[in-house]
């Protein structure tokens, strides 16, 4: 009685609690090994060994081993053995890194051209076909092209990064700038405020919230694209650590992976969510 | 005595191109003529559709007229001044600014080599005298719409220039908002003698505020039809103006006006004696109320400036 009572906040809780914990228990069933499986024939399970003949041990985990790897990853994050044995805290830092890197550098570029699109119409006609055509190539298509030129895997996928995160933020800012109102600009206009300043005291708070979006966006377009980038260079970073389990045929290590992709992906979004809400104004 | 007036419209007409490219150009307004003195106030009157937005941002520096020049203390308008402040129908605060912030920014634009201080107490005064001490560090989203239209009187106000521009100031708020602000004004003009030029709908408002009123025929093709002088005498108090003798002449000349012969004005002109120079200027407070519907009585330009 008192659970429907509850504000709807705790009721959606509770059910995604409950949803966990059936998923998971579903999973713990299907991934349970079986006994009495088909009889083998003895020279088969010779060959390759009594257990993957017998189908019995799956190479699919149940959720109890993934927790274990898990539990094995968080609290030994940072332990390097070699090159291809590194702690995932290690590989995420590498991809966080190359993201971030990426992904400001972008800003740097696409912020303030945006600014300049959205100024001027006659720039915003000449760079439209540009940006219409380069905006829908895949951010992996750059790869080899930047491998070419750049000979250096790291600084590709840091360069694949920027692509990918420049044009939501140019397009973004581009519209904010174009939609400021015009009431605003005539006051500036009519108050004599030098261009300079204007673009800096009104143009830019006045189009903030919407350059936030743009960014938003761009992080999470580019911590979907570093995964991908990663397993195509290899050698250091959370795709290429998936990538690595994959060869190895560890799914609990690829499923704690997943998880903590996805967890970082989260923080970040989270992160731009809490400074797009510094700069919104309430109308 | 023959003083330049302060400000001097002179042949102004805005005309849009079809929309097709081809035919005749659509006139919202044309041959409109006006001059105004420093100190004066004068309302706009018109329907909607006359062009009335379009002359106070021509004055503004806003829009360039198609034809015509505006000369203000001497000078051929060809772009917004600090020399002549708007109040903007919708406000037109900025929202990410408090309203010390909004303020602050004018007195910043007029007086760039002030200190931090010095803008801050210049603002503050301003803000006070707009009554809203107190609300200075609100969010202009915290306020109501009569605060609101305050601020933005504040901010006018505030680079002291010598000339203010309304557009419909009060149109947004009720009418009891509306009334407090009209008094504000009346008491804030009478202070600090601003030349203002208004734009209205309102009869009452303008009677009120105004020491003329200008009459625009309806768009398109709209011109200024005629000038009506107040002649109730300052200071005007809104709770006792409807006691005065004029009071309702003016005000039923004006009404007139509105319903029917901004509509039929063509005929007048058609009459003849029209200058669109040197629109008649009417005191039809002083007229005899039979008189004034059948045959407005005009008087001479007013102090002969042209």
């Amino acid at each position: 009685m008192n659970a429907l009572r509850a504000s709807p906040a705790l009721k959606a809780g509770l059910i995604s609690v409950l949803l966990l914990a059936a998923l998971l228990g579903l999973w713990q069933i299907a991934a349970t090994p079986r006994g009495g499986g088909p009889a083998v024939d003895p020279e088969y399970a010779k060959l390759v060994g009594k257990e993957a003949a017998g189908g019995q041990k799956s190479a699919m985990p149940t959720p109890v081993e993934v927790g274990r790897k898990l539990w094995e990853h968080v609290t030994d994050p940072f332990y390097v053995r070699g090159t291809n044995d590194q702690g995932i805290g290690i590989q995420l830092g590498w991809s966080i890194g190359r993201v971030l890197l990426g992904f400001t550098l972008a800003a740097l570029l696409a912020i303030p051209l945006g600014f300049v699109i959205g100024m001027s119409p006659l720039v915003y006609r000449a760079l439209d076909p540009f940006i219409q055509v380069l905006k829908p190539v895949s951010p992996l298509a750059w790869m080899p092209l930047a491998l070419y030129t750049i000979k250096h895997s790291g600084t590709a996928s840091i360069f694949v990064i920027f692509i990918c995160s420049m044009w939501p933020m140019l397009i973004n800012t581009a519209f904010g700038v174009m939609s400021v109102r015009k009431e605003w600009l005539n006051v500036a206009r009519t108050l004599e405020v030098r261009p300079l300043r204007r673009a800096f005291t009104v143009v830019l708070p006045a189009a903030a919230p919407t350059i936030m979006i743009g960014m938003r966006i761009s992080v999470g377009i580019a911590w979907l694209v570093i995964v991908a980038a990663e397993m195509l260079v290899g050698g250091t970073g959370i795709g290429y650590f998936v990538w690595n389990e994959w060869n190895n045929l560890s799914i609990a290590n690829i499923l704690t992976a997943i998880l903590l992709i996805g967890l970082v992906g989260l923080v970040l979004d989270q992160a731009l969510a809490w400074l797009t809400r510094l700069v919104t104004y309430p109308e | 005595m023959t003083m330049r007036p302060l400000i001097s419209v002179e042949g102004l007409a805005k005309r849009f191109p079809p929309p097709s490219g081809r035919g005749p150009a659509t006139t919202v307004f044309e041959d409109v003529w006006l001059s105004i003195d420093k100190g004066e106030f004068v309302c706009l009157i018109g329907h909607s559709g006359c062009g009335k937005t379009t002359i106070l941002n021509a004055l503004a520096g806003l829009e360039t007229p198609s034809d015509g020049v505006i000369v203000a203390a001497g000078q051929a308008v060809d772009g917004p001044s600090l020399d002549r402040a708007v109040i903007f129908q919708s406000h037109a605060l900025m929202p990410w600014m408090s309203v010390l912030g909004n303020v602050a920014f004018a007195v910043k634009s007029r007086w760039h080599g002030w200190s931090r201080d010095k803008i801050r107490a210049h603002a503050l005064r301003y803000i006070e005298l707009v009554g809203l001490k107190g609300a200075e560090a609100k969010k202009p989203a915290q306020l109501s719409g009569g605060m609101k239209q305050r601020v933005g009187i504040a901010r006018a106000l505030s680079i002291e220039p010598k000339m203010l521009l309304m557009d419909e100031p009060f149109s947004a708020l009720d009418a009891l908002t509306r009334g407090t602000l009209q008094d504000e004004v009346v008491r804030i003009c009478g202070e600090t003698e601003q030349t203002v030029f208004m734009i209205t709908h309102d009869i009452d408002e303008a009677i009120l505020l105004a020491d003329r009123i200008v009459l625009m025929t309806n768009g398109p093709g709209a011109r200024i039809a005629e000038v009506v002088v107040n002649t109730l005498p300052k200071p005007r108090v809104r709770t006792e103006l409807h006691r005065h003798p004029h009071y309702y002449r003016i005000r039923n000349h004006l009404l007139d006006f509105l319903v029917t012969r901004s509509k039929s004005f063509e005929r007048e002109i058609a009459a003849g004696g029209y200058d669109p120079r040197r629109p008649p200027q009417v005191r039809p407070g002083e007229a005899e109320p039979a008189l004034v519907a059948s045959n407005p009585v005009i008087v001479s330009a007013k102090g002969g400036a042209r």
